[in-house]
């Protein structure tokens, strides 16, 4: 009996692919933490992407109306743990704010030198980490052996490699031990030396180009409605960076400081350092924008705390002293954002005249960062999604609080 | 633009929906009636010269001493606040929205207070009203998908209020 034939065309049309609801977390390599997102697939294709958070709630806010502002430094550490210091400076700042206290300027170059080792730090954990999520493993050890040198310098000035506490509101717990300024030129040489080597592992990269280039592009208008900032804005071509648009404040902190805002405007990247091409393939506002704002302001940094080692060692005086624990507050609010290394980390405190706030919100950069990734993932492939969520870089601790 | 100029632009449109303000405080706010929120916000997004693009941060703070001995010296009177802080890129002014609500809808204990959503002006307020209506309990009408975030979805109570007490356990888990 003559078997039948069926067109291929028909056979290709009557197979369907089921919708088909995917749990990916909370343990999950590449979630970054205990993050659970609901994939719905079709097939390769996602078609939505629902975040679920909270699995890392310590109830951050209740504990700070509990304890005084002092008190609450080391909480505040553990939001995002990746930027301790820059964690303290949002808190400690918002309670000078309120206080309305002034620091030395050796304090406030001090802080400038902390915070910008810290963002560099950060970005080097987002950028090996990104490596790892593409299946790149090789940057991740660059990246962490770099990361150990900062820690080091951190160590030496405030005993801990994670969780520093250094920066406290009114001023820093110690002054730099001898030597430490000399030991962070010789740590910022090296990461200089390195910062070319990532260049040609990842950012220019065949490989990495073409799992980010054009994935998950933030368009800038959607990006400022999600409430997006830090990279994740700047890389949708956003100048906006509250190191130099911020409240007074924080504006004032970098005053004296030489630093372009690293966001492609007009087709072109400020020119004040060497990087490589924008490959053609690249869209602002992709993955591989949101990555290359990153690498930049690893060089940024570097340059920023050159210019504050030079101001440190030309103020006088001593550092300021931070507030006594049982310093009383004024009756009052205030609300006040810093530019973290994931983006602006904002901190409201409500003083009632005891020493104790009545009320503090930490407002979370990546809880806004994170909550644009259902939109920005509509549609793309099911390997796409680490790919986009570690352009994000997140941090779980500050989401959760 | 000044905020005392804003004030005064929105009392011409809004005239009596427009409480109060308080322009000498180191974030000046105003305050607003709880039912015009949604309208004076498009206003505040849309209007060129006020063009507030940017949505910080939506916070509840409780105003109630649940402590009868510190009561008599409680600085506040009992309510409950809403702050919403707003910016603008384009022209770099800020405000903070103002919105004081009973603690509970009708001096019911257990109702929420209700206002009106701004999740579909700024996207922003999607997640955090969310966060504040799962910490603090506030109900936010026309909010597409109001249900808690951070704590699990069967927790009982609104921990941020201050008279919150924790349950003794949870699904046998023992709370303390």
């Amino acid at each position: 009996m003559p078997v039948e034939r069926v067109d291929p065309e028909l056979v290709e049309f009557d197979v369907r692919t089921d919708e088909m609801l995917i749990n990916m977390g909370p343990q999950h390599p590449s979630t970054h933490g205990v993050l659970r997102l609901v994939l719905r697939t079709d097939g390769e294709v996602v078609s939505s992407a629902a975040p679920h958070i909270g699995y890392l709630h310590r109830c951050a806010e209740k504990i700070g109306e509990n304890v005084s502002p002092r008190q609450w430094i080391p909480y505040t550490d553990r939001m995002d743990y990746l930027a301790g210091m820059n964690m303290n400076l949002g808190w400690a700042m918002t309670v000078e704010k309120l206080m309305d206290l002034e620091v030395s300027e050796k304090t406030r170059h001090l802080r400038v030198i902390v915070c910008e080792l810290n963002r560099i730090a950060s970005h080097l954990v987002a950028a090996g980490t990104y490596g790892l999520d593409l299946g790149s493993f090789t940057p991740f050890l660059y990246c962490f052996r770099e990361r150990e040198k900062i820690l080091n310098l951190f160590e030496a000035v405030c005993g801990a490699r994670l969780t520093y506490s250094y920066i406290a509101p009114g001023g820093l717990i110690a002054d730099l031990p001898p030597g430490w300024l000399e030991a962070c030129e010789r740590c910022l040489g090296e990461l200089q030396a390195v910062v070319p080597e990532l260049h040609a592992m990842l950012t220019s990269n065949e490989i990495f180009i073409r799992r980010t280039a054009g994935v998950g592009v933030l368009s800038p208008e959607m990006a400022i409605d999600y409430g997006c900032s830090g990279p994740v804005l700047r890389g949708s071509g956003v100048k906006w960076d509250l190191r130099r648009d911020g409240q007074p404040p924080v504006a004032r902190m970098y005053e004296d400081y030489r630093f372009e805002v690293i966001a492609q405007v007009d087709g072109s990247y400020p020119r004040d350092q060497e990087y490589p091409p924008v490959p053609p393939e690249a869209v602002v506002g992709d993955c591989w924008h949101r990555f290359y704002v990153r690498m930049l302001e690893v060089v940024q940094s570097i340059g920023l705390v050159r210019q504050a080692i030079e101001h440190y060692r030309r103020s006088a005086g001593p550092v300021s002293e931070p507030i006594k624990i049982t310093q009383k507050l004024p009756r009052g609010e205030a609300y006040l954002e810093t530019e973290a290394p994931k983006g602006q980390m904002g901190f409201l405190v409500v003083g009632d005249g005891t020493a104790i706030p009545w009320r503090v919100r930490a407002r979370s950069s990546c809880f806004c960062n994170l909550s644009v990734l259902t939109e920005i993932s509509r549609g793309c492939l099911l390997a796409d999604i680490p790919a986009i969520l570690g352009s994000l870089d997140i941090v779980l601790g500050e989401i959760d609080r | 633009m000044e905020v005392g100029l804003i004030l005064d632009k929105l009392k011409q449109r809004f005239g009596e929906r427009i409480l109060g303000a308080d322009l000498e405080a180191a974030d000046p706010s105003i305050e607003i009636a709880p039912a015009a929120l949604a309208e004076v916000a498009r206003i505040l997004r849309d209007d060129p010269p006020l063009r507030f693009d940017y949505l910080h941060c939506i916070t509840g703070v409780d105003y109630v001493q649940p402590d009868a001995k510190k009561a008599k010296s409680f600085p506040w009177e009992v309510h409950f606040e809403l702050l919403y802080h707003l910016s603008s890129m384009a022209h770099r002014h800020r405000l903070v929205l103002r919105i004081k609500l009973p603690r509970w809808q009708g001096g019911v204990e257990g109702q929420l207070p209700e206002v009106p959503t701004v999740s579909h002006l700024w996207r922003t307020a999607d997640w955090h009203e969310r966060e504040v209506f799962d910490l603090s309990g506030v109900r936010f009408a026309g909010h597409p998908d109001l249900r808690r975030i951070l704590c699990p979805e069967d927790w009982q109570g609104h921990p941020l209020r201050k008279d919150y007490k924790t349950a003794e356990e949870y699904h046998g888990i023992r709370t303390r």
